[in-house]
């Protein structure tokens, strides 16, 4: 079914089910135990894991089978979110024709950022990609204030046009919706002291985000991905045999360029606001983080170094100093200052160190990232039921 | 290869997935509740947004403490602070209409995007009812609009912009602060009596909301006394260093420097515009002078000597001397050994007036808050008598005019309070050029 392999199409239905259960399995601790710090099921925070799990499995279409480093792949996201948010300003505030535009202009971008620097590869590459994006950023900062609001940012505002809506009467901008679906629309159960939160935004955000999976799956498997695969096991071998990679290398890139818009615009489809931040080099660098630290070239690895990331930067900064002191309260007063001191540093506005050091010992230890970590992990338990069994096949970390 | 199987089955059964798939989130909607956050157990959370990163990093750690300090207040713990002076007594230091005030703190690193991030974990997972901070402007813009949408109460901290609170002020949202305009009102005529009429300024702008309203309304101003301006060049917030755009200064003919800048930039500039030997040039046959329209104790910390002599406006300062500035400095100084800055004193008393309001309004509802905070008069809080006008949400009260001291007799004697512009001098009607075009809208209770 879905042109997919039996062993693909149980994957896709997990990946599918882990998605619809998300809101569940993310908020594990009851409301009023300490632990409830750690719990990530709220909508904001699955939105984003959901989206940048679509922009890293797109960045990694062009990283993890041609090789080729984009260091501007940002650019594409902002460029999304700003076609996104000038649709939700001019046409209607339902996400439609947002999304539809935004995966457009990613295209569009990606086409011309693609034709130009696809002509150099490896580290010339990089750079080239590079200076496109901080060249918009620049753009989207200064330059093109009215379009884009600058530092800001563009948000939706009472006085818009946006013809395909009805006049609003309640005198503040309504929310973005899918045909009147609102996107902030919640609905909470308690459970057990536990409150899950099922949100129509993230039900959106995650339901494209297995779509889009679904779709990387097919080029993964098709002959146009092992074309790809050729690439970047010898670029000139595939030269010399007479075969012009260019075409593939672009579509590559047009493709994870357009990931990246539909990313951008379900952005700014769950939160109307769009700033030149999220086209800086240190967003283009973050995916980059993201697809090592899950594992390149797999097809998971992205999705759970997103998930990894989104997490660490929403819920270990806001560990403060207050919140240190309520754990360590258990210990005598100077024991309690102590730890607190040797703690700050990792935690609040110091999760970039914490995330820094998990990043160096993954790259070291597992320098397939997180996938390897888990595949070492089943070999082990594997190996240690069946003795001395025979070896089971090693299946690649697909 | 690619499995070609578009046979009838086929697609039914993909058909059917996918229609499945689509119609589900239709199914959810939303639970019953009077109001965003309805607080139901025992304690009400406040949170607090500020830069604990970036050219704002001081400020924010700053509001930071001054917040706690009034959660300590308003809880009963410390010595109560300015809930002695303030002219409203219905803040009994037990908490909030019965309930214990918590908070959880974010960090926005002045970037519209992380600060909106972090205010909607605040909003979705720890169900807070209010939020303040700021900071920058660019943020204090964006999570206001944010929190107009989500349905909870904005009390913006250190946020500077004619728009806040112009074409982008919002129902849900309060600014104690003063503004852009207001600097320049001040600041205005006590430049043109210290140095004279005919005057060329130069300007250096932080190229975001803050820098353009902070640039317009010093040209206006200035030009009203008959100064006029060389050029306005646009500097990005992120900047740390400024040499390549103070080069041109001198030879442009200008003998006045504006330097529209804040915290980490104003301090980076100001440092780099001393050290090329701007203060003591002569320019037209006049001494070149430097002016910094919004000037703070920790920009002038970081300034350090740098700072003597140089002219610019605050909105409250710590060596003020009546009783509510005196409460709130003795009751800061002890907690944390240092002196309050203009951002903690806002932040501090934009926390009481919220938890004043809650009290007077007895709800916590939104859209009670606003009623109770619009048209507000009060007293006590170290400005002296204030107003929350309704028509826009902005305080209005003295704008103080400061300059750098040249002799200072310890680390925090910075600043010299130069004059006290009554509130009439910088008073401005609603729809004035720089604020009109936005509209406050509803109050939203969310929910």
């Amino acid at each position: 079914m879905l042109g997919l392999g039996k062993r693909d199409l149980i994957f896709l239905a997990v990946v599918l089910a882990l998605t619809l259960a998300a809101p569940v399995l993310l908020n594990p601790f009851a409301e009023n135990s300490g632990l409830a710090q750690f719990n990530a099921g709220y909508p904001d925070l699955m939105q984003r894991i959901a989206i940048f799990a679509i922009f890293a499995v797109g960045f990694n279409i062009l990283f993890g089978l041609t090789g080729y480093l984009s260091f501007g792949h940002a650019a594409f996201l902002g460029v999304g979110s700003y076609s996104a948010l000038w649709m939700f300003k001019l046409l209607s505030l339902n996400i439609i024709p947002g999304i539809i535009l935004a995966v457009i202009m990613g295209g569009v971008f990606a086409l011309a950022i693609g034709y130009v620097s696809l002509r150099r590869s490896g580290i010339y590459f990089s750079i080239l990609t590079l200076a496109f994006a901080q060249m918009s950023y620049n753009l989207a900062y200064s330059v093109l204030t009215p379009i884009t609001n600058g530092e800001s940012g563009l948000q939706p505002d009472l006085g818009d046009p946006r013809i395909l809506d009805a006049a609003s009467s309640s005198g503040s901008v309504p929310p973005t919706n899918i045909f009147g679906l609102a996107m902030s629309e919640t609905w909470k159960v308690d459970f057990l002291g536990r409150v899950f939160q099922f949100n129509a935004g993230y039900y959106v955000c995650g339901l494209i985000s297995v779509l889009m999976f679904y779709l990387a799956l097919r080029i993964f498997r098709s002959p146009f991905g092992m074309m790809l695969r050729a690439v970047k096991s010898n670029q000139n071998r595939l030269n010399y045999t007479g075969l012009n990679t260019r075409p593939y290398m672009l579509t590559a890139f047009v493709i994870s360029g357009m990931y990246a818009g539909l990313a951008g615009g379900l952005m700014a489809a769950m939160d109307p606001l769009a700033g030149p931040d999220r086209m800086q080099w240190t967003a283009s660098g973050e995916v980059v983080l993201m697809t090592i630290l899950g594992g390149a070239g797999t097809m998971l690895g992205p999705v759970l170094g997103a998930g990894f990331i989104k997490y660490f930067e929403n819920i270990f900064s806001k560990i403060n100093d207050h919140v240190l002191q309520g754990w360590f309260s258990v210990f005598p007063h100077w024991l309690q200052d102590l730890l607190v001191t040797i703690f700050h540093p990792f935690m609040g506005k110091g999760w970039n160190l914490t995330l820094g050091l998990l990043f160096m010992l993954v790259v070291i230890f597992l320098p397939g990232g997180l996938i390897e970590g888990g595949n070492r992990l089943m070999r082990l338990t594997r190996r240690r039921r069946r003795d001395d069994g025979p070896r089971p096949s090693e299946a690649p970390a697909e | 290869m690619i499995k070609r199987d578009f046979t009838r089955r086929g697609l039914l059964k993909t058909g059917s997935v996918a229609a499945a798939g689509l119609a589900l989130p239709t199914i959810f909607t939303s639970r019953a509740s009077a109001f965003t956050n309805e607080p139901k157990g025992s304690t009400v959370t406040f949170g607090f947004n500020v830069p604990q990163s970036g050219p704002y990093a001081d400020e924010g750690a700053d509001e930071l403490k001054a917040f706690q300090l009034a959660v300590k207040h308003i809880n009963g713990e410390g010595d109560g602070g300015m809930l002695s002076t303030f002219s409203s007594k219905v803040l009994d230091g037990t908490g909030l209409l019965g309930k214990k005030v918590a908070f959880v703190t974010g960090d926005t690193q002045t970037k519209t995007d992380a600060a909106r991030a972090s205010a909607k974990s605040m909003i979705e997972k720890d169900n807070v009812l209010m939020i303040s901070g700021g900071s920058s402007s660019g943020v204090a813009v964006a999570v206001q609009s944010l929190c107009q949408e989500a349905g909870i109460i904005f009390m913006a901290g250190l946020t500077h912009s004619n728009d806040t609170t112009g074409k982008d002020k919002k129902r849900n949202g309060f600014r104690h602060f003063f503004d852009a305009y207001m600097s320049g009102a001040a600041l205005g005529p006590v430049l043109a009596s210290m140095y004279g009429k005919d005057r060329k300024f130069y300007m250096l702008t932080a190229d975001y909301t803050w820098g353009w309203t902070q640039a317009a309304s010093m040209k206006s101003f200035m030009e009203k006394e008959g100064w006029q301006m060389v050029t306005d060049v646009r500097t990005p917030l992120a900047a740390t260093d400024f040499s390549s755009y103070l080069a041109p200064v001198i030879s442009s003919g200008a003998d006045v420097l504006i330097l529209n800048h804040y915290g980490g930039n104003m301090v980076n500039s100001l440092t780099q515009a001393v050290q090329f030997g701007m203060k003591d040039k002569q320019v037209n046959g006049k001494t070149f002078e430097i002016v910094v329209p919004l000037i703070s104790e920790l920009m002038a910390k970081g300034a350090g000597k740098n700072i003597a002599g140089i002219p610019g406006s605050s909105n409250w300062n710590w060596k003020l001397q009546d009783a509510g500035t005196k409460a709130f400095v003795q009751s800061y100084g002890k907690e944390y050994g240092v002196p309050p800055s203009q951002a903690a004193q806002t932040c501090y008393v934009q926390t009481l007036l919220y938890a004043d309001a809650v009290t007077r309004a007895k709800s916590f509802n939104p859209c009670s808050v606003v009623e109770a905070l619009e048209g507000y008069k009060f007293d006590g809080l170290g400005n002296g008598p204030t107003l929350y006008r309704a028509a826009d949400h902005q305080c209005f009260k003295d704008v103080l005019v400061v300059t750098g001291n040249e002799k200072p007799e310890n680390e925090y004697d910075l600043l010299n309070v130069a004059q006290i512009t009554p509130v009439e001098k910088v008073m401005y009607e609603p729809d004035n050029e720089f604020f009109k075009g936005g509209d406050l809208g509803q109050c939203n209770p969310g929910a």
